[in-house]
């Protein structure tokens, strides 16, 4: 029994080192042969470890932006077309409720003296969005109740606004007319204020106001889009429930009044995304891996018919089907991962100056490896299979034959 | 075990364009251990045929084939690949050496498939390759050994796995006569030592280094009597 295994091995070896003294013999044609799965398996490595660093540093950055936020947009019914201010109070005396900052937004004509700019993004906010951003302010006061209370005109501006309309001067104290009434500047806004990928999804705006004044410019009189700012540690999906039912009851439990997202339902419809399109590119590049097997099994074919003669011999010389079987198989196998392994090194340099140029993170897929040798090991072997089976059965008389 | 084998009644026909075409008629032949016979008949008269059955590669239509006190028709693949690599040592016409391996590893090929250690296979082959007077060129390709050298590294291979006979189809067919002489002498030392050899050939002189002589024409066989006993 042991001897018989062992016999098996020396057998296996005998055969690797034929299949080599083969591939290298034919080494033209061997390598034509390879090229398609080493394309194809390159592709899937480099698409596979390119896509998983971008998603790597999409979600990362989301976990720090994003998290203890959600954002609430409101159609409104026909009795209650929006949120008003004692709405807002209502949901912030929930316990797992921070604070809210509403989002009115217009677009205005903006002039200083002669200077003038269209469609400028104003966005209107209250306290609460200074208090929970206090990076946002660079320069000057904060929004206060009272701004907000007495619909004030006051405003805060950003860098693009500066340069636009104070050039050289301070702006601060400074007038600026937006959609014709005059403003005065209170302070100016950082590059920080977009950095809640709530805000950058819903474009940062230039300038900031009261929204109650935002509301009045715009002939409103309810909010229908505000961010709730959780208080620290809550779930955002089980706050996210407990808003929806707090607002169920101010729509009078009509449906389809209003939409609350939440960060991780983002992060998820993202990485849902990502995570298909990895899918789908993939499964193109392993239309090349098929395409790379078909070559294969086209040569180990050609291999079979030019060796005809060899095969009987070594039938006549008492080798055994399964041997005979052995050896092509593992011929194939081993052309087959020659290219996967080729491939695997050609996806990763490739995938690496991907990452390169696009700025993520390069991390070594183990799995994207393991799938890339596996996959053309298995099209080694199933694309093998037929002419190693082709060869097994052929009659040592047939192929003696043709000598 | 009495004959080494026993064909009785043994036919073959090939299908060819439509309809059976007989090979083999009828043919009885019994071998006793240790003789040297020699088949000699024209091309076409069906004595390769004879030899593949012989040699477990070609299984007769009807009859009854027994070698070594074993059915033939009864085994399966597998004891027939055994019976080929223990029992029978082949050597073609052409001498079919498998060009990119060295002599001595195209005699350890029966070898592998025997199972033996690559240190036994070594050694044995390297044994064989003296045994034909080749000791010197045990690491040529086929196509640096001449003719002659190419078809006693062919013999060295059927004698490998030590086999109870050898066939031989044709051994000086692609040989100049003195060259030719050789290879004889060397069957000749073999039987001498007590191997069984069968010798497929179309050439009468041939033929006559063997002990005995059966011709073969269109398929059917007669005893030709001992013509080598001379």
């Amino acid at each position: 029994m042991l001897k018989s295994i062992l016999g098996g091995f020396v057998m296996l070896w005998e055969c690797v080192r034929m299949s080599l003294s083969n591939i290298a013999g034919n080494r033209m044609r061997s390598f034509l042969t390879v090229l398609g799965i080493l394309i194809g398996v390159s592709a899937v490595i480099a698409l596979i470890t390119t896509v998983s660093g971008v998603s790597g540093s999409l979600s990362s950055s989301f976990s720090s932006m994003g998290a203890g936020t959600l954002s609430v947009n409101v159609t409104g019914s026909d009795l209650k077309s929006g949120m008003t201010a004692e709405d807002f109070d209502e949901l912030r005396a929930l316990e797992i409720v921070d604070g809210i900052t509403p989002k009115v937004s217009l677009n205005a004509r903006v002039s200083r003296g002669g200077d003038y700019d269209t469609g400028i993004s104003v966005s209107g906010r209250n306290a609460y969005y200074f208090q929970m951003n206090p990076d946002a302010i660079e320069r000057g006061r904060t929004l206060s109740f009272i701004d907000e209370d007495n619909s004030s005109y006051v405003c805060w501006i950003n860098a693009e606004m500066v340069e636009t309309f104070f050039f050289g001067v301070d702006p601060v104290g400074e007038q600026l007319y937006i959609s014709g009434v005059p403003f005065l500047v209170a302070g100016i806004l950082s590059d920080e204020q977009g950095e809640s990928i709530a805000e950058l999804m819903s474009g940062g705006a230039d300038i900031v106001i009261p929204y109650t004044t935002a509301l009045k410019m715009n002939n409103e009189s309810v909010v229908t889009s505000f961010t709730v700012y959780l208080s620290g540690g809550a779930d955002s999906e089980a706050a996210a429930d407990e808003i929806e039912a707090a607002m169920d009851a101010m729509f009078s439990f009509e449906d389809d009044c209003f939409t609350v997202t939440t960060m991780s339902g983002i992060e998820d419809t993202m990485e849902e995304m990502l995570g298909m399109m990895t899918a789908l590119l993939a499964g193109i590049a392993s239309i090349a891996l098929v395409v790379g097997g078909i070559g294969i099994m086209n040569m180990m074919l050609t291999t079979v018919t030019e060796r005809t003669v060899e095969i009987g011999l070594k039938k006549a010389l008492g080798a055994l089907p399964w041997q005979i079987q052995a050896q092509f198989l593992i011929e194939s196998f081993l052309l087959s991962m020659i290219g996967g392994i080729a491939g695997v090194a050609l996806g990763l340099i490739l995938s690496f100056a991907m990452c390169r140029v696009l700025g993520t993170d390069f991390a070594l897929s183990m799995g994207a490896i393991a799938l890339g040798t596996g996959f053309s090991a298995a099209v080694g072997i199933i694309f093998g299979w037929v002419p190693a089976r082709k060869a097994s059965k052929l009659n040592p008389i047939d192929a003696l034959r043709s000598i | 075990m009495s004959t080494f084998f026993r064909m009785r009644g043994i036919c073959k026909s090939y299908f060819v364009g439509g309809e059976d075409t007989p090979v083999l008629k009828d043919i009885d032949l019994d071998l006793e251990p240790g003789e040297y016979l020699s088949v000699l008949g024209p091309s076409g008269s069906g004595k390769s045929t004879l030899m593949n059955i012989i040699g477990c590669l070609d299984v007769p239509s009807s009859g009854e084939y027994v070698l070594l006190d074993q059915e033939v028709e009864e085994m399966d693949e597998i004891g027939l690949a055994h019976v080929r690599s223990h029992e029978i040592g082949f050597i073609f016409q052409n001498s079919q050496l498998l060009p990119r391996l060295s002599a001595r590893k195209n005699v350890e090929l029966p070898l592998i498939y025997a199972g033996m250690t690559p240190k036994q296979r070594k050694r044995r082959a390297a044994e064989m390759l003296e045994r034909v007077g080749l000791a010197e060129r045990m690491d040529y390709l086929p196509t640096q050994l001449s003719g002659g050298q190419q078809q006693r590294v062919a013999i060295a291979r059927a004698l490998a796995g030590n086999p109870s006979i050898l066939l031989a189809d044709e051994p000086t067919g692609a040989l100049d006569q003195k060259t030719g002489r050789q290879v004889m002498a060397l069957f000749k030392e073999l039987n001498d030592e007590g191997r069984t050899i069968v010798m497929i050939t179309h050439d009468m002189n041939i033929a006559k280094n063997a002990r005995r002589v059966v011709h073969i024409i269109d398929g059917e066989l007669t005893e030709g009597g001992g013509v080598g006993d001379a």
